[in-house]
């Protein structure tokens, strides 16, 4: 008897909200194989983000006059390009520079989305009016468009890179958040939380915020990778953060292009760092939302 | 000495085909730890009516464009923001109709008990956690130490409503607006909650507005009756009175469109026909003429006042007098 007590009770026990983050990442890695690789994939990129430093054979600027352009050996796993720079630990800080520009402006991006999302949606009425149209005047302009006027003004670098694509993907973003707080204002436990003479601000921050937590998460992790990929287009363009910096655009637009058929490694490697990186956020950020919705959290 | 006195309460909406009087000149007084039903069917202004006690009228479309609302002595409608939500969950609770979508899903159960308590009696979050778990327990929730810390997704309906009252109890509140608080829930349940909602008023000598369109819940737990039909109350006196003796012909197909008991085997139950008026353009008579079958020409030109019918029983209808016979008499076949 107490044995099938025991049995009936535990699994109700295990449904309880997880507890630590041990167990959720368990849970990925049940539930979400693909989501688990991302993060896999993610983890690395942080990693090499981190510490390209110490993991860097050579200085991403160290230049070999006598191994340029080798292909890819022992000693430069992943090649050399034209002034004899080894591949692997240019793209290792490329990696870094992609780390920071990423989390960076896709953070100030959710940020900005969260902020104008929440207050619009919210609050409504003219202010709602305004904003939305303000919106949609940003949202006019094709993205190359203002990145290109902007840098060209204030000039390529790394701030202005961040903050631009920060505000650019973040007021874009809005329209996103904006939906979901319209639907989730609706609901009677928010009508519930004012009848129990809750202020403004606690209602946005506990009662809003959490559920638009999904859409959220989705919107930074989409957001890391765009803004990965955009500031790799901005490079290509010449607009980035300028060279030597080893951005990952960068190294595709210079010496991957001018000498992509006779050292196609120059092309492949970065190439393929942005690939990769960019799926293993997006597909991570998919699992984050499946495993956070508060409706999956303790089922499975 | 009323605790609760309600003045020509009209709340409008604007929309797109014109306004909308959802409620139009109600009033009523409730005494400390009475139990008043407001009765209507949907689109009667019953629920709006509750929501403009609290100014809970999302403004716009909303407004309250006229009365008053006196709660313990001050004009509700007269206050500032600040001294509103200061009334709201502390001394005035309100319970809502949808159990599954009134607590918040990402949560937990206790959190949402202990925040009226933290926020109007600055009790530490530890303290008013306990207290929680203390006021899952009045509510009869069994391991209520746990359950606090559930979210709602694993509660049924009727432990959600069992928790959203609970919360309503938190701040021990002098009133306690139940919006329909029973009818997600079946039927069984339903009986449950309503005992365990009347009790815990009356332990607490709370006062308690039951909004509903179940006349059987009115006939049990109410102590006075308002019937709402088009945004007006066309009826209102003690239960007991109104169910022996209804003066409007609103209340009177009302009863008979319920089953009873008492019924001779075979007869049919008897529906209202037609369907509720259009609020954005009324009738310029009696809102309830149109599908009344003793509705006359003054009842098409003339709004019928609310008069008293009888001693402490007013009724809105030009013939309250003839329609003192008890019911079903009057239903012809």
């Amino acid at each position: 008897m107490v044995a099938v007590a025991e049995t009936v009770r535990s699994p109700r026990r295990r449904r309880l909200p997880a507890s630590g983050m041990l167990s959720f990442v368990g849970r990925l890695f049940r539930d979400k194989p693909l989501g688990a690789f991302g993060f896999v994939v993610c983890v690395i990129f942080l990693f090499c983000g981190l510490f390209a430093d110490i993991l860097a054979p050579y200085g991403y600027n160290q230049i070999s006059p006598l191994n340029r352009l080798k292909p890819p050996s022992a000693q430069f796993w992943l090649g050399t390009d034209n002034l004899g720079r080894d591949m692997l630990s240019r793209c290792l800080y490329g990696a870094q520079l992609s780390v920071i520009i990423g989390l960076s402006a896709a953070g100030l991006a959710t940020a900005v989305s969260i902020f104008i999302g929440i207050v619009s949606g919210y609050l409504g009425g003219k202010l709602d009016m305004i904003l939305q149209r303000f919106v949609d005047a940003w949202m006019s302009f094709p993205d190359l468009i203002i990145l290109i006027v902007v840098v060209s003004v204030v000039g390529p670098g790394m701030g202005p890179v961040i903050v631009l694509l920060g505000l650019l993907y973040g007021i874009g973003g809005s329209r996103i958040i904006r939906g979901a707080v319209l639907s989730v204002r609706e609901n009677a436990y928010v009508h519930a939380a004012q009848s129990t003479g809750a202020t403004l601000p606690r209602i946005l921050w506990k009662h809003i915020l959490p559920n638009v937590m999904a859409p959220v998460i989705v919107l930074f992790t989409t957001r890391v990778g765009a803004v990965i990929l955009a500031e790799s287009g901005l490079a290509f363009l010449g607009l980035g953060v300028p060279p030597p910096a080893p951005t990952w655009g960068g190294m595709l637009s210079g010496s991957g292009r001018s000498y992509m058929y006779l050292a196609p490694w120059l092309a492949l490697a970065p190439g393929l760092c942005i690939t990769t990186v960019v799926y293993a956020i997006n597909v991570f950020g998919d699992a984050l939302r499946d495993l956070l919705d508060p409706r999956m959290r303790g089922s499975r | 000495m009323s605790l609760l006195s309600v003045r020509g309460l009209s709340t409008e909406f604007r929309t797109e085909r014109g306004v909308v009087k959802a409620v139009d000149d109600v009033s009523f007084d409730l005494a400390a730890g009475e139990t008043l039903a407001i009765v209507g069917e949907s689109g009667s202004g019953k629920s709006v009516t509750a929501m403009s006690i609290l100014r809970l009228i999302p403004d716009p479309p909303g407004k309250i464009s006229a009365g008053e609302v006196v709660f313990d002595g001050r004009d509700l409608l007269k206050l500032s923001d600040e001294e509103i939500r200061a009334i709201r969950g502390d001394r005035i609770a309100m319970i809502f109709q949808e159990p599954m979508s009134s607590l918040n899903p990402s949560l937990t159960v206790g959190l949402q008990i202990a925040e009226p308590i933290n926020l109007h009696r600055k009790t530490p979050w530890a303290a008013a956690m306990d207290m929680a778990v203390e006021l899952l327990e009045r509510v009869r929730m069994s391991d209520a130490r746990s359950r606090v810390k559930a979210y709602p997704h694993q509660f049924s309906g009727g432990m959600r409503q069992r928790a959203m009252i609970a919360m309503a109890l938190a701040c021990q509140p002098q009133l306690i607006i139940a919006d329909e608080p029973t009818t997600a829930l079946d039927v069984t349940v339903q009986a449950q909650i309503l005992a365990l909602l009347k009790e815990v008023t009356r332990a607490a000598n709370s006062a308690l507005i039951l909004i509903t369109h179940d006349l059987g819940v009115v006939a049990r737990y109410a102590d006075r009756v308002c019937v709402m039909y088009g945004g007006r109350i066309v009826e209102a006196g003690p239960a007991r009175e109104i169910y022996a003796r209804p003066r409007h012909p609103y209340t009177i197909g009302l009863m008979a469109s319920v089953p009873r008991l008492d019924q001779e085997a075979g007869s049919r139950l008897v529906p209202i026909e037609g369907s509720p008026p259009n609020l954005a353009n009324l009738p310029p008579g009696c809102a309830f003429a149109p599908r009344c079958r003793r509705a006359v020409d003054i009842c098409r030109s003339e709004r019928p006042p609310l008069v008293k019918s009888a001693p402490d029983h007013l009724s809105a209808c030009h013939f309250h007098a003839q329609l003192s016979a008890p019911v079903g008499s009057h239903v012809g076949t």
